[in-house]
Formats: structure tokens, C-alpha cells, sequence
């Protein structure tokens, strides 16, 4: 028998019994639709974090007080600060690799003006902090030097601020009141979007961080200092200047561990994506539990299917069929039904991945290695499933089949 | 009709041959010494009581079983020693089987049925296997149904589409394990005919019976007993099945039910 004979043998199996057919590749349908819509949103997670990691800034690296020894990410600042505006200060004189050093001095406040309230954390940071977060001012113009040292009332808002107090898009010169000291509002920066954790990065307040420390009262202290280096080639160079400077300037004996931490971009982004990595192989595994007990339905029907069809296989024996024949025939007909499965699941998939992009705006990927593969997952399915019914099928002695009734 | 055997050799040339089936410790002796030898053209009817040992001795016959002791030459073909797929080839090419329950697949046309041992040939030889088909069953009288099901088509008539597919590989033998015992008279009898027919030109026929009426239309009859052969003889007034459906159908009054 030809490939082609086997393959409308098989096609003719499976047409004649159509709803059992079609629930029996459901199992394959839901596993491959599965794999491949997990597989794309795992893919367009990554790609958002990527490009989020890309948004934080130009050649950055962050110091935070207190040690990690551990590979946890801790964007946030903790409390009880290590870190002060002096070492802030102390690095942006002593660093021969940094082309910008900002303090962030933390603090909440209700702000107060235009149409009303808002609640949102204010930053005390250096002029610096626009280019190592290469972050453009939209309306106005961000603060410079002078405001700093003069410590100047003034501030800049993040978009989500503006657009909340000042709905009609004047912010720009208008008063705006933190705990009741009153500051002008010189620039608003342009919209930033998300960070990977999903908080607003434009819900923010940026005060120059003298400001800060001389005007506003309340608790406030340094959760971050943020640096850039010239190029991306300095960065590990310039990560270790900043923790000999700041050794010295703690005064930590050789002996002593570090009491800050200094990251990259690299790391934060190695994080991130060990986070989403894990997550798409939990996804993953998810799916392939669901291929493998679409194949067990597989097995099982193929079991009905030689059970009720062993007078034909005695014919087909009778009549000069090798028990070779008589296998490749039911294994045919098995992964004729897993790869009738595998891509009606690729359709399924891809048509939900693209749905799925369209409702949350994100970017699933459908990529073809991942198609490939789940197809090529559902054949080896069908292969592994059908074998043993199909052994079993071979194994029949033609008198007995034949006598079967 | 045969492709290799020699010229004026036996089909079946068989001796003492034995079956046991070991059941559960006990043993039954199905075949106790068999000696038959069947010539080219031959028409033969092999009968004898249930249990005797016929539907044994013909799947010896037929390749689909091996015989416990003695031997079996097919067509000038020693059949022990064999392998199961050697097996398989003789029956694709030298045999043809008729079953009592026609064994057709069923949602299948008749054409396609008629087609699969052809599909099973692994001679390599070049043939178009739709068209050795319709002869075929142009052959049986059923030129106008091959497209048909099995379930479309009468008893007599899906019987007639077995003996198209036991016919279409032109074997050196053809077996019949009760052709007729799920048909009518009238059906049998048109059977019967077309058996004769099929003789006449040639094909050589060994039919399961153990209805007299069927055996005296045969050449001969074997007759077993407990595994034993203990007749056989020339039937003395063979019987013309094409000349008595006639003589019946006459016979019947017009419109009878
Ligand atoms: N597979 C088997 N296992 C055990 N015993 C068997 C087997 N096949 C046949 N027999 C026994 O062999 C003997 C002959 O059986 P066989 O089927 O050849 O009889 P038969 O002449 O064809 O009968 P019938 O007219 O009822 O078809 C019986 O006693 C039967 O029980
Ligand atoms: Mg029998």
C-alpha cells in the first residue's frame, strides 16, 4: 500500500466517525492553541519588560542602601537609609566615569492646586536626574543649576499629576501647594508608561532635592541614588568606582561588606526576565499536560477503533496484508487525527493570541520556531499514542479477527 | 491460471496432515491425517458434520493457519517453513477467499472492495488497479453497481462482490467456507451458477458445504469425519445450478410473494 492508500484509508476512518473524531482531537486543539497562545503572551511579556527596562534610562545604575546579597530586585527604596545626599554629592565630584549623578530623596505629600488633591510621591533630585532617566520635558523646561543651589520653589510634574490637577494643559506657571509651602510649576514631563511591575511611572513629583531638604517637612529620606555612566562599555568599570568611593566615604574596613548595592540596567533586565522566563516555561508545561492527555485520548479511541474494525483487519490480513500494513495504517490514521489537531490548535492559537493582543494592547508574538514546534510536539503525540494500538492492531491472528464479532 | 506452478502439478497437494489446538491443557485433534490432493480446474465440495474439521483443514488450505504435522505443497509451493509475511504473499497472490458473512468493508463501493488485494500485491508488477477491478465485477454481473455500498446492495449481490475480490489477483484457488449459508434458495442457486460458470472457464474451486443440495453441483465431494477424510467421490449426477433456478422460476406461479 502506498502512502497515499494509507492516507485515505485514514481519512475515510476518520470522516466516517466525525464527532468522535472531532472530540477526540479536542485535546490536541485545546494543548496546541494552549502552547502557542502561552508561548505569545510569554514572548510579548518579555518584549514590554525589555522595552521598559530600555525606557529607565541611558547607561543607569542604581544605588540602593543596604546590602543584596541575593538576586532580588527591590526597585523601591528601603527604609532606615544608608545613603545620603553626601555621597550623592561626593560621587558626582570624585567619578571620573559618570557623566550625571542624582540623589532621589523620597517623600509623600498631598498636592494641592489647580483643580484639587492629588497624592503622589515626590522625588528630591538633582539636574542630572532628566538625563540619566532621559526623560523629555514636554511643557516648560526642567530646573537647572541655580534652582538647585538657590533652592529654588520649583517643580516639575509627571504627566499622570498634570493631567489630573491641570486638565485643560496649563500647568506650566501655575502654583502648586506641598504641605503648604507653595511652589511653581516650571515644566511637565513627557508620558513613560509603566515600569514592569505595573506602576505609573508618571505619577511623580520632581523637586529639586534641596527643595526638598530645606522647605518641605515630614519624613524623607534617600532611597536611590541614580548615576550614568559615558557609555555602556564603562558601566561595569564605573559600578566598581562607585563602590570604592562610596567604601571610602562609609568609612567600611576592608573586612566589611557593603552596606548599598549598586546595579545595572543588565541586572534589573536579567531579573525581569528571569521572572517572565519562568513564567513562560510554568505556561508551557501547563500546555504540554494538555497535549499529552489529548494523546491519551488518542490512544484510547484508536483502542475502540481496532477493537471495532478486527474483522476488517482479518480481511486485510486474509487478503495478503504484512502486519506491517496493517500498523502503519492505524499509525496514519493516529497522526493524520494529532496533526488534524496540531493545526486546527495553530489556527485557534493564533487567532486567540491575536485577539488577546487587541483587548490588552499587548504584543503577542506568534513566532513560527514555536508553531514548528507544537505541531511537531503533536505529531510525536500521535506517533507515541498510536503505536501501541496499532502494535496491537498488527499482532491479530486473521482466523480469530475474521471470527470476530 | 496460475503465474509459476509447473504445468499439470496439483493445486493442493497435501499429506497427513494434523492440527491440534492446546486448550487449556487439554488437546483437541481437529485434523488426525488429511491426504488430499485437488488438480488444476477441479471443482470440489468438502463436507461432513459440525466439529468434523472443515473450516481447520480449509484455513490450513488457505495459508491462514499452519498445519501440527505433515505436508502441505500449494501450487507447486511448499508451504512449511514459511514466514508470515511469505504467508501473506501466497495468499495475496495465489489465493481467493469467500466468506459465509462476505466480509465486505463496509461504507466502501464495491469497486474499492473489489480493489484491495490488489493494493496488498508486491510483485512490482505494473497494473491499473480500478480497471482489473471493474472487469471483475463486470465479470460477477455487477457492472452497474460498483459504485454502490455494501449496505446499498442485496445478499446475493455483496456476495457476488466477495467472489469479484477473490477472483480479481486470478488465483490458482479459490476457497469457500459456506458461500451460501447466509442466502436463500433462489440466491443460492444463482451463486451456485455463477461458481459452475467460473469452473467452466477454468477456476479452480474447493467449497464448504454441508447442504447436499449445494455439493451435487460440485465435481466432487470430500467428506470428513473427526478430522478424518473418510469419503471421497465423484459426484454421479452433477447437477446444472444455471438450468434448475430456471426450471424453479418457471415453476413458481406469477406474482407469488
Ligand atoms: N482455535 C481453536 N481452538 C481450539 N479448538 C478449536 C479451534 N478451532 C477449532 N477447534 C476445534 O476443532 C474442531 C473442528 O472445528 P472446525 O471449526 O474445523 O469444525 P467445522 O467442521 O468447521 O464445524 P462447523 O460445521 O460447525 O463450522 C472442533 O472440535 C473445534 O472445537
Ligand atoms: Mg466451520
Amino acid at each position: 500500500m502506498t502512502l497515499g492508500n494509507l492516507i485515505s484509508v485514514a481519512g475515510a476512518s476518520i470522516v466516517k466517525n466525525k464527532m468522535r473524531t472531532v472530540l477526540t482531537m479536542l485535546g490536541i486543539i485545546i494543548g496546541v492553541s494552549a502552547v502557542i497562545v502561552m508561548v505569545a503572551i510569554g514572548a510579548g511579556a518579555q518584549g514590554q519588560i525589555e522595552r521598559q527596562i530600555q525606557n529607565l534610562g541611558t547607561n543607569m545604575l542604581v544605588v540602593t542602601p543596604g546590602s543584596t546579597a541575593s538576586g532580588g530586585v527591590s526597585l523601591g527604596g528601603q527604609s532606615g537609609s544608608g545613603l545620603t545626599v553626601e555621597d550623592a554629592e561626593m560621587l558626582a565630584s570624585q567619578s571620573f566615569l559618570l557623566s550625571g549623578v542624582s540623589p532621589v530623596i523620597s517623600t509623600f505629600a498631598q498636592a494641592v492646586g489647580g483643580t484639587g488633591n492629588w497624592r503622589a510621591p515626590i522625588y528630591g533630585v538633582a539636574v542630572d536626574y532628566q538625563t540619566i532617566r532621559d526623560w523629555d520635558v514636554v511643557q516648560g523646561e526642567f530646573f537647572d543649576e541655580t534652582d538647585v543651589r538657590t533652592i529654588r520653589r520649583e517643580v516639575v510634574l509627571g504627566s499622570t499629576v498634570a493631567e489630573n490637577l491641570f486638565p485643560d494643559g496649563d500647568a506650566v506657571g501655575q502654583q502648586l501647594r506641598l504641605r503648604d509651602v507653595p511652589l511653581t510649576i516650571v515644566g511637565v514631563l513627557e508620558t513613560k508608561g509603566q515600569t514592569a511591575e505595573g506602576s505609573d511611572q508618571d505619577d511623580v513629583i520632581l523637586v529639586p532635592y534641596t527643595t526638598v531638604q530645606n522647605r518641605l517637612a515630614g519624613r524623607q529620606f534617600v532611597s536611590q541614588i541614580l548615576a550614568s555612566a559615558y557609555s555602556s562599555e564603562d558601566v561595569p568599570a564605573a559600578q566598581a568606582e562607585i563602590q570604592a568611593i562610596l567604601r571610602d566615604s562609609h568609612g567600611l574596613a576592608p573586612n566589611e561588606a557593603d552596606d548599598f548595592t549598586v546595579r545595572d540596567q543588565g541586572e534589573l533586565a536579567d531579573a525581569a526576565q528571569e521572572t517572565t522566563q519562568v513564567m513562560t516555561l510554568l505556561l508551557a508545561a501547563i500546555a504540554s499536560i494538555s497535549l499529552l492527555v489529548g494523546g491519551i485520548g488518542i490512544m484510547n479511541i484508536m483502542l475502540v477503533s481496532v477493537t471495532e474494525r478486527t474483522r476488517e483487519i482479518g480481511l486485510r490480513l486474509a487478503l495478503g496484508a504484512y502486519g506491517s500494513d496493517v500498523m502503519k495504517q492505524f499509525l496514519v490514521e493516529s497522526v493524520v487525527m494529532s496533526l488534524g489537531g496540531g493545526l486546527t490548535g495553530v489556527a485557534i492559537g493564533y487567532a486567540s493570541s491575536q485577539a488577546i493582543a487587541s483587548f490588552t494592547g499587548w504584543s503577542t508574538a506568534v513566532s513560527v520556531p514555536t508553531v514548528i514546534l507544537a505541531l511537531g510536539f503533536a505529531g510525536v503525540v500521535g506517533v507515541f499514542f498510536g503505536l501501541y494500538p496499532a502494535r496491537r492492531a498488527a499482532a491479530l491472528d486473521p482466523i480469530e479477527a475474521l471470527r470476530y464479532e | 491460471m496460475s503465474r509459476q506452478a509447473p504445468l499439470g502439478a496439483p493445486v493442493i497437494a497435501a499429506r497427513g496432515l494434523e492440527r491440534v489446538f492446546e486448550m487449556g491443557g487439554t488437546e483437541v485433534r481437529a485434523l488426525r491425517g488429511v491426504d488430499l490432493t485437488v488438480e488444476r480446474g477441479e471443482m470440489l465440495a468438502v463436507m461432513g458434520t459440525s466439529g468434523s474439521g472443515k473450516s481447520t483443514l480449509m484455513n490450513i488450505l488457505g495459508c491462514l493457519d499452519r498445519s501440527t504435522a505433515g505436508s502441505y505443497v500449494l501450487d507447486g509451493v511448499s508451504v512449511e517453513g514459511l514466514n508470515k509475511n511469505q504467508l501473506a504473499d501466497i495468499r495475496n497472490q495465489r489465493l481467493g477467499f469467500v466468506f459465509q458473512g462476505f466480509n465486505l468493508l463496509p461504507r466502501t463501493s464495491a469497486l474499492e472492495n473489489v480493489e484491495l488485494p490488489l493494493l496488498y500485491d508486491r510483485s512490482g508488477r505494473d497494473m491499473d488497479t480500478k480497471a482489473l477491478a471493474a472487469a471483475a465485477l463486470e465479470r460477477v454481473g455487477l457492472a452497474e453497481r460498483m459504485d454502490h455500498d455494501p449496505s446499498e446492495l442485496s445478499g446475493g449481490q455483496q456476495q457476488r462482490v466477495a467472489i469479484a475480490r477473490a477472483l480479481v489477483t486470478k488465483p490458482s484457488l479459490v476457497l469457500a467456507d459456506e458461500p451460501t449459508g447466509n442466502l436463500d434458495t433462489e440466491t443460492t442457486m444463482e451463486i451456485m451458477a455463477l461458481f459452475q460458470e467460473l469452473n467452466a472457464e477454468g477456476v479452480t474451486l474447493l467449497i464448504v458445504t454441508h447442504e447436499p443440495e449445494i455439493s451435487h453441483y460440485t465435481q466432487r465431494i470430500v467428506e470428513l469425519r473427526d478430522g478424518r477424510i473418510i469419503h471421497d467421490h465423484p459426484v454421479a449426477e452433477r447437477g446444472d445450478a444455471a438450468t434448475d433456478l430456471l426450471e424453479r422460476r418457471s415453476l413458481e406461479p406469477v406474482g407469488a410473494p
